[in-house]
């Protein structure tokens, strides 16, 4: 399909040249053409004048994303561990996630420009404002990338971009809570076994802002400065939003202020659904000094399906992000034998919005993981159905043993 | 001169006499001052104990 010049990356060894072709190196771009999706809606309506044309990002998200998941399938490719460190030094994979911060702005921008200047009625700016905020649930990801980086120009960008969607807190949240607590019952952003979606958001959205206002006022408070400074990097970011928000008001009217909320909850929800479906229900055992036992690869749920994959810079290889949180997208790599989802997250989030069918397909995989095999004692569950899977799954009552893997 | 650590998972370097700013650690804080609970602060997903020391 592509003729264009791929990139070979060899590095000679004592055991021979070692070379590696990325072959998705130039459909990475999809993460562009992705960020800009109300557009889509937006040039169909124009060219063929009926509003419900508004609805083609969602049928693209919702119905051709989870297709194209099935049809083109999974890539299990890996670069060879050697050329990791050829491909994180390359210029252009470093560039892509940058160039999509400003085309966030476009697209809530131009959404917000078109359902302040067109005569819709009521469900045309709905759903505007729905396929805005799919763009910017993207934006959060991007945001993620670039705020596991050590520069300071992607972390300055992830807080820039985090503000588009209202959710500047992320950052810190992520990198210093999720990825710390990940997988225990402690971490608001884990969902466990017999929680619902709906349970999970309202501990999720309130918990992550909590925890990282938390690791942000202990990180001030050790430099002597006052939680309410600019030096406060949520501070930073949310200054970004309200101006940027504020000004779409004071540029289209109050009719603003719902399309503005509904943007908003619609890019959060995307993240609450990754993070529902990234470790459900998986747990890490405590070690002998109280301390959980470092997060493996057996901790995540993942999808090596093509299309998601490369709209969500590979955020689907989701075990070797946690072993490696500072790595690029690019040098992600599959492993053998780690939880997988049956399709990419355009397909599980629609499963996880149904809870029953939700528990049906994913707690039989869960308790088939090797590292559980059928002991619902290793698996993160929700408190208040703790009796009804316990009873379901073996685990009658304190004088039935457990069985572990050393029993059973 | 002060000693340094290395994250062994993503190369983060605590230098005693660099500290850590943004971090709030200045100049001069040893690395085993540093609270009992910390973990790496790029990566997050080592601990303070994981940290190796370098020559």
């Amino acid at each position: 399909m592509f003729k264009l010049d791929m990139k070979t990356y060899t590095l000679a060894t004592d055991a021979g040249d070692i070379s590696y072709i990325d072959t998705k190196r130039y459909l990475w771009m999809a993460s562009l053409a992705y960020a800009l999706i109300p557009f889509l809606g937006i040039g169909t309506h124009a060219l063929f004048g009926h509003q419900a044309w508004l609805a083609l990002p969602l049928f693209v998200a919702y119905v051709v994303g989870p297709i194209m998941d099935w049809w083109l399938g999974e890539d299990e490719n890996n670069p060879p561990e050697e050329i990791v460190p050829l491909l994180e030094a390359d210029s252009y994979y470093r560039l892509l996630p940058m160039l999509t911060v400003p085309l966030h702005f476009a697209s809530l921008i131009g959404a917000a420009y078109w359902a302040g200047t067109q005569a819709l009625s009521w469900w045309g700016v709905l759903l505007l404002a729905v396929s805005a905020g799919i763009a910017n649930g993207l934006g959060i990801n991007t945001g993620h990338e670039l705020g596991h980086k050590k520069t300071q120009l992607e972390r300055n960008l992830a807080k820039i971009v985090l503000a588009v969607p209202a959710y500047g807190h992320f950052s810190i949240e992520h990198n210093r809570g999720h990825h710390r607590d990940v997988a225990t019952p402690e971490d608001p952003a884990s969902s466990r076994m017999g929680e619902s979606i709906y349970k999970f958001a309202r501990r999720e959205i309130p918990g992550a802002f909590r925890r990282a206002w938390a690791v942000e006022d202990e990180r001030l408070t050790r430099k002597g400065v006052s939680v309410w400074s600019w030096e406060n990097e949520i501070v930073q970011s949310y200054a970004v939003t309200f101006a940027l928000q504020i000004s779409l008001i004071a540029a289209f009217g109050w009719m603003m202020i719902p399309f503005l909320a509904i943007h908003n909850f619609l890019a959060w929800w995307q993240l609450t659904s990754a993070n529902y479906i990234e470790h459900y229900g998986l747990l890490r055992q405590k070690e002998p000094n109280g301390k959980y036992e470092r997060c493996q690869p057996y901790h995540s749920w993942n999808s090596n399906h093509k299309y998601t994959n490369l709209v969500l810079f590979h955020l689907e290889r989701h075990s070797d992000h946690h072993a490696h949180p500072t790595r690029r997208y690019q040098s992600l790599r599959n492993f053998k034998d780690v939880p997988r989802l049956p399709n990419g997250y355009n397909g599980m989030f629609p499963l996880a919005y149904v809870p029953l069918l939700w528990f049906r397909v994913m707690d039989p995989r869960l308790m088939a993981l090797p590292h559980i095999d059928g002991d619902v004692t290793r698996v993160n569950v929700d408190p208040e159905k703790k009796d009804a899977l316990y009873a379901k799954y073996g685990v009658a009552g304190p004088n039935k043993s457990i069985p572990t893997k050393e029993t059973a | 001169m002060g000693s340094a650590y290395e994250c062994p998972g993503c190369g983060y370097q605590y230098h005693q006499d660099l500290g850590d700013e943004h971090e709030g650690f200045i100049p001069g804080t040893p690395f085993d001052e540093l609270p009992e609970d910390w973990v790496c602060p790029d990566c997050s997903v080592r601990y303070k104990e994981d940290f190796q020391a370098m020559s």
